[in-house]
């Protein structure tokens, strides 16, 4: 074996691979934010009476669920034009990114929902609490409990995907490391830095969320 | 724009062949390996668990398409000849045994530990207590995540289209970019996805469902 590696050719690049960085925290952030809306309308349009909406909602859980992104991006980038709107590669990603997550919040949200019982909720009206508080204390901060390892690890899986956005040029790391590969030359050295990139702000990401969760989840159950 | 005819649809199934093969090829070889990773990731020895922790942490951590380029152009770097699809084959079984060894560690240690207890306490070996009682209990607890990896990763080989591997997304690409005809051929290329993944998970959250109603 007689290569070199050369690992200058791409940190030379560095600030490049900062900003897209950026552009990936941002991507991810945005979808984020558009999976938790999609995902709270979602569980509430499947309480309605009325059958067509709740059949909608079902369906769009299990298209999305079962079709892979790339799929789901090609087929958002390429209908939105028709449907006369026109968005760069940024917000189309975004509202490809925040349909994709959105599938998913529904299924995890839904679930911390039912997992309160209506007894919990009987008992808290019957030591007296105001409304407000039963729905903030018995509802909410236990079913928010209950959903946020599987939601904040379904974010991490989002940040990850946005990796797949580089295939409609929307600009964040991997389309960065396109860029940087096709200048350099240097294919190994580029994508395993990148690869390194992404460790480490999904480590960060964890570490974050896990912070979160025992500030504000830190208390006993049973 | 041009019209899907018989030609068109006969390279998709080209394609689809494509994608099963490697979600079969993935799925076995990441199964094989993704068993060692669960064994070492808990046994007795704290190297052995520290190592294959890292080697989890790293593919959950990172995208599945880098992890595709990073093998993809590494063994390349070895000298080896290789073709395309061995190179995405090896980063598919890779990327799938650190998901599986994850799954499966999980499940291992959701037997109960009066089990393990007990095979010690009628002289069982190690290779005895797994095989014999551990894990036929550990596969049966598995098997909801199991098939749920397995709709994972049967999309996730759409992601071997951007390293240039006509599976069935970049055969659709291309056919779209002949035909100009995107909505139809992303369409139709969704729905046979939709069609292999469906009944899976279908089947993964009916079991899921059973098992949550036979342990309470």
């Amino acid at each position: 074996m007689t290569y070199t590696f050369d690992f200058g050719a791409v940190l030379d690049r560095a600030p490049e691979l900062l900003w897209a960085s950026f552009g990936t925290l941002g991507l991810s952030l945005a979808g984020m934010l558009l999976a938790l809306v999609i995902g709270i309308l979602g569980v509430v349009a499947r309480t309605s009476k009325s059958d067509i909406t709740r059949t909608l909602v079902i369906v769009f859980v299990e298209v999305v669920r079962n079709t892979p992104f790339l799929v789901q991006i090609f087929f958002i980038y390429f209908a939105l034009p028709l449907m006369g709107i026109r968005l760069n590669p940024t917000v189309t990603a975004i509202i490809a990114l925040g349909i994709n997550g959105g599938a998913y919040a529904i299924e995890i949200i839904r679930g911390g929902v039912e997992s309160v019982s209506r007894g919990q909720i009987e008992a808290g009206f019957a030591l007296g609490l105001h409304k407000a508080d039963v729905f903030r204390l018995v509802v909410l901060k236990p079913a928010l409990r209950a959903i946020y390892p599987s939601l904040t690890s379904q974010f991490i899986m989002l940040t990850l995907t946005t990796s797949v956005c580089t295939s409609i040029a929307a600009y964040e790391l991997t389309s960065a490391a396109q860029r940087i590969e096709s200048d350099t030359f240097r294919s190994f050295e580029v994508y395993f830095t990148v690869t390194a990139i992404y460790l480490v702000i999904s480590t960060l990401m964890m570490g974050l969320f896990a912070l979160v969760s025992r500030r504000y989840f830190n208390y006993p159950t049973r | 724009m041009g019209p899907i005819g018989e030609n068109e649809f006969f390279f998709l199934m080209q394609g689809l062949k494509w994608t099963v093969l490697l979600a079969i090829v993935g799925f076995i070889g990441g199964g094989i390996f993704g068993l060692l990773i669960a064994l070492l990731r808990t046994s007795q020895k704290k190297p052995a668990r520290t190592i294959t922790a890292g080697y989890i942490g790293i593919f959950q951590g990172t995208p599945l398409l880098m992890q595709l380029f990073v093998v993809y152009y590494g063994v390349a770097l070895l000298g080896i000849e290789v073709n395309a699809w061995i190179a995405v084959a090896i980063a598919f079984t890779l990327h799938a045994s650190a998901f599986l060894g994850e799954i499966w560690r999980g499940s291992i240690e959701a037997v109960p530990k009066g089990q393990t207890e007990a095979a010690n306490a009628l002289g069982l070996h190690y290779v005895s207590r797994m095989k014999d009682v551990i894990l036929p209990q550990a596969l049966k607890i598995s098997m909801p995540a199991t098939i749920g990896f397995l709709v994972q990763l049967i999309k996730g080989t759409s992601l071997a289209a951007i390293v240039g591997f006509i599976e069935l997304t970049r055969a659709g690409q291309i056919i779209s970019n002949q035909t100009y005809r995107p909505l139809l051929v992303f369409g139709i290329v969704g729905a046979i996805y939709f069609i292999i993944c469906w009944p899976l998970s279908h089947a993964g959250s009916g079991l899921e469902k059973r098992m949550a109603k036979a342990a309470r």
